[in-house]
């Protein structure tokens, strides 16, 4: 089975004309169900339900209370090396960029968790660019190995691996894996990725599917907003998540919506994904899967993230940055601007005054 | 004559005992179990953060309670195992609720892995509480496993949907000799009360109570809901019956002889 199977029966679906016919009696009747079918989520996503956001918003907001409390998970991405073979027209580090190449040495890492630990955080998310050759399993396994002494969760979010090579991590101690499909849009994904092994675009879609056989207990998935329609990248990567969650009930499936971000290279998004955008794809996926975490980068402004607190999300990143080397090093070129230079203890302390608590340590590593 | 809870060589008092996931903040727990007279407090392991005293949800819990930590975020037994392990290692007594939850969907409980694991932990010298979908021939597995109490739940966890299984509760009540312990699902002190006038020896409540608008105020409510329904089952209440008994009944004029 692959989840490519369950976009290929919905190839010649019409999603203008499903808009088009959606009215406020439908959003209404998606609203009053507890549980939505996948419909009633394209109907949330519709033109028609931005018009009714501040109800779909309340409603969101009481789930995500009953399902998750006030309380918000806080991790921060770890840039392990920024070697890339890909061509990703969107991306800072794609390989015809010219920037300082690095990989972190083991020590190096070390002194990384050290200085991101003592801001009290458990929860770490290590991140390489595509090169094999740069930044191997062995290689990240070895940087796990660090880590775990420091942290009490490691996540991944790098090329797609095989099945065995996501036991191996696991096995080292990883337990969560992130890999965004940037695009579920066939066509538009094999533009946008000209050369390089990321245009194989099922080994990527597969990706998820292969970390939870490989016995990892946190899946998240997602599309980068901007490359594509945003209504149909937010409609899939649900599909995405109900398919695994449904397949794979004892993993934790969740999802990302990042937005694209002013990065070395210059692309603009070719679509537009306004903040009202954002919190409608939010606010229907909580309702399509209230217990489905949804993770709000520092891609955003501080001003929205602060808001977003009640909107749904359950995970925040914090104290980041998104070069190799930068908690310890200074800051270089990164992947992409961060909007939120937030450090740990500002976001924890703003969380607090919003009635909500900070979540340092969530897993107990085995 | 007073009425005791004797579970785990310990005699309680209260017959509620309390969560403390979903909070706003781990400050409002002591103020929480305070206000609930809760004497037995469960904690999730995998919050537990001895590295980090302010944020560490241990250090919030009032030392004169009984420590239950869970294994929440176990998928099968051997997680379940390890998670309590390392519980006790960390200092948390050992008393354990075990937790075995492998569909994320429903957080339904696994029940043959709670089985597995009771085994494995009692022998240990573990207190055991199971937490379960409430199935009698389970519940009885469960007892000759050495479970201290048996846990089903009312409904889902989270769902403040009340006594969804009431019927199943009843059975497991009039059959089973360890303690019934009602865990899940209870939204509304009533509900509570209901648990209690039919016999459980105990409720655990949390959503209930953490996401309430005032948590002190709503800890208390479970409080007294939970005596009084204790109460009332202490008292025998009368029979409910289907039909009014007439005044001008049929048989009156029958007279013994």
């Amino acid at each position: 089975m692959s989840f490519y199977a369950e976009i290929a029966k919905l190839r010649t679906f019409d999603f203008e004309a499903f808009f088009e016919r959606v009215g406020e009696k439908d959003v209404a009747a998606a609203l009053a169900k507890d549980r939505l079918n996948y419909l009633d989520y394209l109907t949330l996503l519709s033109p028609a339900a931005a018009l009714h956001l501040e109800t779909i918003a309340q409603k969101a907001h009481q789930v995500t209370i009953r399902q998750f409390g006030r309380t918000m998970l806080l991790f921060t991405p770890l840039y392990l090396a920024n070697y890339c073979v890909n061509q990703c027209v969107y991306c800072g580090f794609q390989v015809h960029n010219r920037l300082a190449r690095k990989r972190l040495s083991l020590a190096e890492v070390e002194a990384e968790a050290k200085v991101i630990a003592q801001t009290g955080l458990k929860h770490i998310l290590v991140l390489t660019g595509e090169s094999r050759t740069d930044s191997p399993v062995a290689y990240i396994r070895d940087c796990v190995e660090v880590l775990k002494q420091y942290f009490t969760s490691v996540s991944i979010e790098v090329y797609p691996l095989e099945t065995e090579e996501y036991v191996e991590l696991a096995s080292a101690g990883v337990d969560g894996l992130t890999i965004y499909q940037e695009t579920y849009d066939e066509t538009a994904y094999a533009e946008l990725h000209p050369a390089g092994p990321k245009r194989n675009y099922r080994f990527r879609l597969d990706a998820p599917e292969r970390g939870c056989q490989a016995g990892l207990r946190t899946v998240s998935v997602g599309a980068l907003l901007g490359l594509s329609e945003w209504r149909r990248d937010a409609f899939f990567t649900g599909l995405h998540a109900d398919y695994l969650q449904r397949r794979y009930p004892d993993v934790e499936i969740s999802i990302s919506p990042p937005r694209m971000r002013p990065h070395l290279g210059g692309y603009q998004p070719r679509y537009q994904v306004t903040d009202k955008d954002l919190v409608q794809y939010v606010l229907a996926f909580r309702l399509f899967m209230p217990r489905s975490g949804i993770t709000l980068s520092t891609r955003e402004s501080a001003v929205l993230r602060d808001h977003m607190v009640k909107l749904g999300i359950t995970k925040m990143s914090a104290g980041v940055s998104t070069s190799v080397g930068g908690h310890t090093q200074g800051e270089t070129v990164g992947q992409f601007q961060i909007s939120d230079e937030r450090s740990v203890a500002d976001i924890a302390r703003m969380l607090y005054n919003q009635g909500y608590q900070p979540i340092y340590k969530d897993w107990q590593a085995l | 004559m007073q009425d005791l809870l004797r579970l785990g060589g310990k005699e309680l008092t209260s017959r509620l005992f309390l969560g403390t996931g979903k909070y706003s903040s781990n400050k409002v727990i002591p103020a929480v179990v305070a206000a609930s007279g809760a004497q037995v407090v469960t904690v999730a392991l995998r919050r537990v953060d001895t590295a980090f005293e302010e944020e560490n949800i241990v250090s919030y819990i009032p030392k004169d309670c009984i420590l239950m930590p869970n294994t929440s975020g176990a998928r099968n037994a051997e997680e379940a195992i390890r998670i309590a392990r390392l519980a006790r290692a960390a200092g948390c007594g050992n008393w354990v609720k075990i937790e075995v939850i492998s569909d994320n969907r429903y957080l339904l409980p696994d029940n043959i892995e709670t089985i597995k694991a009771t085994e494995v932990l009692a022998a240990e010298g573990f207190v055991v509480l199971p937490y379960t979908s409430p199935d009698l021939m389970v519940a009885k597995r469960l007892a000759s496993a050495g479970a201290a109490a048996v846990m089903p739940l009312g409904a889902p966890i989270g769902s403040n949907r009340g006594l969804k299984t009431k019927e199943l509760i009843r059975i497991m009540i009039e059959e089973i000799s360890l303690p019934i312990i009602v865990d899940a699902g209870i939204g509304r002190p009533s509900e509570a009360a209901e648990a209690m006038e039919m016999g459980a020896a105990a409720v655990l409540v949390n959503t209930a109570v953490a996401t309430a608008d005032d948590p002190v105020a709503m800890a208390r409510a479970f409080g007294m809901a939970v005596a009084a329904g204790r109460t009332a089952y202490l008292a025998g209440p009368s029979a409910v019956r289907s039909f009014a008994e007439a005044s001008s009944p049929l048989t009156g004029f029958l007279r013994d002889e």
